[in-house]
């Protein structure tokens, strides 16, 4: 197990030490989102009742957010390591194909969960929050940020370059978060969309994520887990298969 | 005694590249082994085999009787490569590289270890330094430092000491040479063929994923060396008789190639027949270089065949 601690406590360095774009930067940018939508429509919509849309937006945010850089952190790490070459000093070693994936993932999570928990406080200083139920939140916010660092692993293995790798974060991931219900409920949606929201996974975290703050959601938290929990599953299963398989890394 | 490392026809192809075809080869315990070659010949490609680097098409490759696909595990905890690649992560440094290999490699408290490496190979006033910031020679020594952190008894080292400065190319073979009598086994490639020549006690020559020549040093440069001589010649022109001995023209000299000593005496008797003055008169006795270059010529005529 040493050596999967190692290479946990090597990520996670590796994001500390860049904090200012790692950590910081994304807060900056979630609080500009935080700014603007809740100056703007604060006083136009009210998506559950008796919950203000400053404080809907919040455990959005918060989830968006977390998303971004669980897949951000394992994605760019790993394409780094294989664009420069120092991947080989995570080949080279004994490192069983399991240690490598969960080393990667658990850095994703606690570099979600680190950038989550600071929007979420200074989402605290717009509106108050309450928390429902913390339970469900901290089980959506693992699933989320767990399923999205190994994302960011197959992405990061498939990717031969960075450009295509952004084109996974721009074109997948970016659409997937924006329109999975962060800024509004998709009851608010056309039949059409509000159907196609139900094949987003990320429509699930979020939800689910806010069933945790406000105790209601569009589906029931239940339901939502275990179509998290599959898809984080099936994702895991192909991640450990590409690594074991050496995929784009042994060959 | 289970042998350090064995290739059994291994092959390795690269969509229509055959790159390595059938490579069958030992090394025993304790050896200082050459791997020898032009560009392209399969070198790293064997080395990342058996690093797991890269998976063969064919055929089983063993570090200390570890398969190194079945039992991969073990067979890199006795293993210590140096990639010829000059590679080092950007984010961390020299000390902090040292210690997550370790404990990449299961290992904990390694401090002592590091520290003796980082004093061998001069590295000791860099240790607290972040690795992009060194010069390439000593980029060098730090992979030649990570790959020992585990104290591997088999090392394999892919061109240590491309574009190395004299010094250090000598400070690093002495610290490998140490490895070597201490029982560790090590395997080079290098281009600097006189390397190769003193320090390697067996060789094993590479061309386009064949092994052409395997043998001691010794051997190969008994059998195969051949007596160079360098002629300036009044008037200026070789006696036809002697044209077959001629492999180059350089600089108003010739060189000519012999299979030994005793060919001179020919070349000395033609030439006073053919009432030739020697002006300048050069025998250089054979070296390793010279044996490559003569395998390698004679495995491509083959090749043509």
């Amino acid at each position: 197990m040493t050596g999967l601690w190692t290479l946990f406590y090597k990520e996670l360095l590796r994001f500390w030490k860049v904090g200012l774009q790692t950590i910081l930067s994304p807060l900056v940018t979630t609080l500009l989102y935080l700014l603007i939508f809740s100056h703007v429509m604060e006083s136009h919509v009210q998506v559950y009742p008796g919950v203000g849309y400053t404080a809907f937006l919040v455990p959005g945010l918060v989830m968006m957010s977390m998303l971004q850089n669980a897949f951000a952190n394992s994605s760019s790490s790993l394409i780094q390591s294989k664009m420069s070459g120092n991947v080989v000093f995570l080949l080279l070693p004994p490192l069983a194909y399991w240690e490598f994936f969960a080393a990667y993932v658990a850095a994703a999570i606690v570099r979600g969960l680190v950038v989550g928990v600071g929007v979420g406080l200074a989402g605290l200083w717009f509106t108050p929050v309450t928390l429902a139920h913390p339970l469900w939140m901290m089980a959506f916010a693992l699933a989320g940020c767990a399923m999205l660092g190994a994302m960011g692993i197959i992405t990061a293995l498939w990717a031969s370059g960075y450009d295509q790798m952004a084109a996974v974060q721009n074109f997948i991931i970016m659409p997937l978060t924006f329109l999975s219900g962060v800024f509004y409920s998709i009851h608010s949606l056309p039949p059409f969309w509000q159907a196609l929201s139900h094949y987003n996974p990320f429509f699930y975290l979020i939800d689910g994520f806010r069933y945790g703050f406000f105790g209601v959601s569009d589906v029931s938290p239940e339901l939502g887990l275990l179509i998290v929990g599959t898809c984080f599953l099936a994702l895991s299963l192909a991640t450990l298969a590409l690594l074991k398989s050496g995929y784009k890394l042994r060959n | 005694m289970i042998p350090a490392i064995e290739f059994c026809e291994v092959h390795k192809r690269f969509g229509s590249l055959h790159a390595l075809r059938g490579i069958d080869l030992t090394v025993e315990r304790g050896e200082f082994f050459a791997l020898l070659g032009p560009n392209g010949a399969g070198k790293t490609t064997l080395i990342n085999i058996l690093a797991g680097l890269s998976r063969a098409t064919q055929g089983c490759s063993r570090v200390m009787g570890h398969d190194v696909v079945v039992d991969y595990r073990d067979a890199r905890r006795v293993l210590g490569v140096v990639p010829q690649e000059l590679v080092y992560d950007a984010f961390f440094t020299v000390r902090e590289m040292l210690r997550f290999q370790s404990g990449y490699f299961g290992l904990r408290k390694n401090d002592a270890w590091i520290d003796e490496l980082l004093h061998n190979l001069g590295l000791t006033d860099k240790a607290d330094i972040y690795t992009r910031l060194l010069s390439g020679g000593m980029k060098r020594r730090v992979l030649v430092a990570q790959a020992l952190v585990h104290k591997p008894p088999v090392i394999v080292l892919d061109e240590p000491t491309a574009g190395v400065d004299v010094e250090l190319r000598q400070n690093l073979w002495e610290f490998i040479r140490r490895l070597n009598r201490d029982g560790h086994t090590i395997v080079l490639t290098t281009h600097y063929l006189e390397e190769a020549e003193t320090l390697c006690s067996r060789i094993a020559m590479l061309k386009q994923g064949r092994v052409i020549a395997l043998d001691t040093t010794h051997n190969l440069l008994s059998a195969h060396a051949a007596v160079q001589v360098r002629l300036k010649l009044n008037p200026n022109r070789l006696p036809d008789v002697l044209r077959p001995l001629l492999a180059a023209e350089k600089a108003g000299c010739f060189n000519l190639v012999l299979n030994d000593y005793s060919g001179l005496e020919v070349v000395l008797a033609t030439l006073r027949e053919a009432s030739v003055v020697v002006d300048v008169l050069e025998v250089s006795k054979p070296d390793l270089e010279e044996v490559f270059l003569r395998i390698m010529g004679q495995a491509g005529k083959e090749a043509a065949r």
